[in-house]
């Protein structure tokens, strides 16, 4: 593994806290290197969200987060305030559902996925984050599935490990896209 | 090896103060801290300790000096609004010679400020805060394992010491998650029966006093300069930094905590394009590790002190170099956080025409 | 009551507060009575630290922001340099009864002659829903995980009742907002706290037992209902102290 730098993006409410935890635990499960640094204060009250996934061989430097390489968007502002910022040839995903726009750089690799559509249609209506998850484990193969169902059972709380199969039937349906 | 958990700096801050023996908790809810409180609040009635949300941080710090004189390891944490108001107490806790920790996850200031990672609290926690003749300790993690170790350290060498301890970080370190872990917790120092202790004397020895008060000017001046004898003893023995690629550098950056991270971000591409540059990360902010900046100010073309202020360690870069090479400075302030690309365009505008 | 067009003395900011927070009802209340007494322009009011911080950008009048629970100390500040501008100060229960308690009992105590509107959520809405000076027995927050403990947590401070008894004060009332008729109520109250003032009586609260939806972890709806049930009877409504009266 190299060093994955991810900017996770959207409003809160989301789960992009959660997914980017995932991500973290993803990290942790296999022996990384890794921080996960989340916005905080009132913004998120309603307002944008966004946290800062750092995967990697080596001890993290800089937790904070300007170029990076994979950017997870899903709601229009976090596209518009990211997408200048990727590094070269990287990776951006988004949900189609919810940003009209798309991916205008044409030295990144852009995937657009319906995601809060899908969620709808499988009565998840919450789970768009872990359905764009799936895609982007899929498109990007930073980790994989075996990872990320190690890492589900730790973020999943103990108090309802019936959220485990829901997520990760999302995870699926997103690797399926 | 032992198993890492995934943790936010304030919740790896608490668990680390109640795994050091720390079984008193006051404090007063601040964003962006609250989670230590939070955690507290969880926790210490699990093991019958004592978590308290005082009516103010006036008050909560005053519950940390009456526990403290009680003999008890006892910790505060608070930012630095809160700071402000519990800088009264800290000056009555370091003229009682009483051993403590205060957390201060500092955000922008002055006044109410914002929330956002800071730090410019500098001054305030090494050069007083409080009134008086005084210092504490203070130690400055730069990660969630450090905050872990230096957080243990803290309540040892306030014990040994008898003064309070602080430990300073910032938003970003109090809410960023990594991996740590906790080991098993020894005292880092051999730690003396707290005697002075107002634990009731059972009638079997003479009274104890805890107090800050002496009207006879000869008898306040004594007791000052013993302190201060103390307190050389500390810079000698206590001062600590990390130095990270020092050896050939022409430009050594001085920055602590979160900052000295990204720093280090921005070193490893200004070597990628040849600039030899190096990083002095102080850990203690009091004591100040002069030693490295000694050591070195011959050597480099120049320093450069990197802040979340408008330079207030650069004070202390300064005289530590003494003249000896330029001191340069590059700060944002207000909770914005300096990038590697900054201080990446600063180190480049320094080598200037050189290249 | 039925015109719905925005009192002059409200700005047209867009209000930050979270849907079914009752601190919009107040603010309006307010600012309808600063347009109805014609104060807007002797009015300087003093916001708190809370989620009311920002209420500097809601009031067309002159305000001042205040460090956390100072605020009937700089309000005195104010009032004492033009004694006869009309003063007002609007807090949240952790400002005006945990950290600003003894501002708050010397500024009744010295009948201050101001106006002090006192939100009481029985939470700290801000910073995330610790534990307030208000919060009621076994009542959970994030700092009372296992619901307030009387035996290490204390009771609830009962603002209306210690204040209605110092001798400076001229009225201690308390209303909500939670039906039209109390609306209404509250709105007479706080006329009356401002007339107090106007007409030189001394320290007037109004205390408004009000909603914190998203701390409390409820819907508007149901936010309302649980104030019904559990605040109202701890809290009863009504007039503590009144100079003029016979409270
Ligand atoms: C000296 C100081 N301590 C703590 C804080 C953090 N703080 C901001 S608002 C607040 C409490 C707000 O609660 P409340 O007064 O009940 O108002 P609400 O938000 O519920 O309207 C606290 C503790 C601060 N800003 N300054
Ligand atoms: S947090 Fe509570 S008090 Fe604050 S705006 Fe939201 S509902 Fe209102």
């Amino acid at each position: 593994m190299a060093t994955h730098e991810i900017i996770l993006a959207g409003f809160g409410g989301q789960g992009i806290l959660f997914a980017g935890k995932l991500l973290a635990y993803c990290g942790m499960v296999s022996d990384k290197e890794l921080s996960w640094l989340p916005s905080y204060g009132p913004e998120m009250r309603g307002g944008t969200c966004n946290c800062h996934v750092i995967l990697s061989d080596e001890p993290v430097s800089s937790p904070l987060i300007t170029k990076p390489t994979i950017l997870f968007a899903m709601n229009q502002p976090s596209l518009e305030k990211f997408e200048g910022k990727v590094a070269p040839g990287g990776f951006i995903i988004y949900d189609s559902s919810l940003i009209a726009s798309g991916v205008t750089r044409t030295d990144v690799t852009g995937v657009a996925l319906p995601a809060t559509q899908l969620a709808h249609e499988m009565n998840e209506s919450k789970l768009a984050n872990m359905i764009l998850m799936g895609s982007l484990i899929k498109h990007t193969g930073i980790i994989d599935i075996e990872t990320v169902k190690k890492a589900l059972t730790k973020v999943v709380p103990a108090k309802k490990p019936e959220l485990y199969d829901v997520n990760l039937n999302c995870i699926l349906k997103g690797m399926e896209n | 090896m032992e198993e890492k958990v995934l943790m936010k700096g304030n919740e790896a801050l608490a668990r680390a103060a109640i795994e050091a023996g720390c079984r008193f908790f006051f404090g007063y809810p601040i964003t962006p801290q609250t989670e230590v409180a939070a955690y507290m609040a969880k926790q210490m009635p699990k093991i019958g300790g004592t978590f308290l949300q005082a009516e103010s941080e006036v008050a909560a710090i005053n519950m940390v000096y009456g526990a403290a004189g009680a003999g008890a390891r006892v910790l505060t944490s608070s930012s630095s609004p809160g700071v402000s108001l519990k800088s009264e107490g800290i000056s009555y806790i370091a003229g009682s010679d009483l051993p403590c920790v205060i957390c201060n996850i500092v955000r922008g200031g002055p006044g109410l400020g914002g929330i956002q990672p800071a730090q410019s609290d500098y001054f305030q926690a090494t050069k007083g805060g409080g009134h008086g003749d005084y210092h504490m300790i203070v130690l400055a993690p730069c990660s969630v394992q450090e905050m872990v170790n230096l957080v243990k350290e803290a309540f040892d060498l306030a014990d040994y010491y008898r003064m309070p301890v602080m430990i300073m970080g910032d938003g970003m370190l109090g809410q960023m998650m990594e991996p740590v872990s906790f080991g098993s917790y020894k005292s880092s120092k051999e730690l003396a029966e707290k005697t002075w202790a107002t634990t009731g004397t059972k009638l079997e020895r003479k009274r104890n006093i805890i107090n800050s008060l002496y009207i006879t000017p000869e008898e306040l001046e004594k007791l000052v300069v013993e302190r201060y004898k103390k307190y050389d003893t500390i810079i000698e023995s206590e001062a600590r930094s990390e130095e990270y690629m020092c050896e050939d550098a022409d430009i050594i950056i001085a920055a602590y905590g979160t900052i000295a991270r990204v720093s280090k971000t921005a070193i490893k591409r200004a070597r990628d394009k040849g600039l030899k540059v190096g990083l002095i990360r102080p850990i203690t902010l009091w004591p100040f590790d002069k030693k490295p900046f000694e050591k070195y100010s011959e050597k480099v073309k120049s320093f450069l002190t990197v802040e979340m202020s408008m330079g207030q360690m650069i004070e202390d870069v300064k005289l530590a170099v003494s003249g000896k090479a330029p001191v340069e400075f590059y700060g944002r302030t207000g909770g914005m956080i300096p990038t590697p690309e900054e201080i990446l365009e600063k180190l480049e505008n320094m080598m200037g025409g050189e290249r | 009551m039925a015109t719905f067009k925005r009192p002059h003395s409200l700005t047209d900011i867009t209000l930050h507060y979270c849907p079914g927070c009752n601190h919009g009802i107040v603010h309006r209340l307010v600012a309808e009575t600063i347009d109805e007494l014609g104060i807007e322009g002797t009015t300087v009011g003093v916001a708190p630290v809370g989620c009311a911080v920002f209420a500097y950008n809601y009031f067309e009048c002159d305000m001042q922001e205040a460090a956390h629970g100072r605020a009937p100390a700089v309000a005195t500040g104010i009032k004492r340099v033009n004694p006869d501008n009309v003063v007002f100060t609007y807090q949240g229960d952790g400002d005006l009864a945990a950290i600003g308690t003894a501002e708050t009992v010397h500024a009744a105590a010295r009948g201050e002659n101001i106006t002090v509107i006192f939100i009481n959520n029985a939470i700290y809405g801000m910073t995330g829903g610790q534990m307030a000076p208000t919060t009621l027995p076994g009542q959970v927050t994030q700092t009372s995980p296992y619901g307030r403990d009387v035996q290490t947590q204390g009771y609830p401070l009962k603002i209306c009742e210690m204040l209605s008894t110092l001798d400076g004060v001229a009225l201690a009332e308390r209303c909500a907002v939670n039906n039209i008729k109390n609306i209404t109520e509250t709105k007479k109250a706080i006329k009356k706290a401002f007339q107090n003032q106007i007409d030189k009586k001394g320290f007037s609260i109004i205390e408004v037992l009000s909603t914190c939806p998203t701390n409390w972890g409820l819907s508007p709806v149901e936010a309302l209902k649980w104030l019904e049930e559990n605040m109202i009877p701890y809290y009863p409504l009504g007039v503590y102290k009144d100079k003029d009266g016979d409270k």
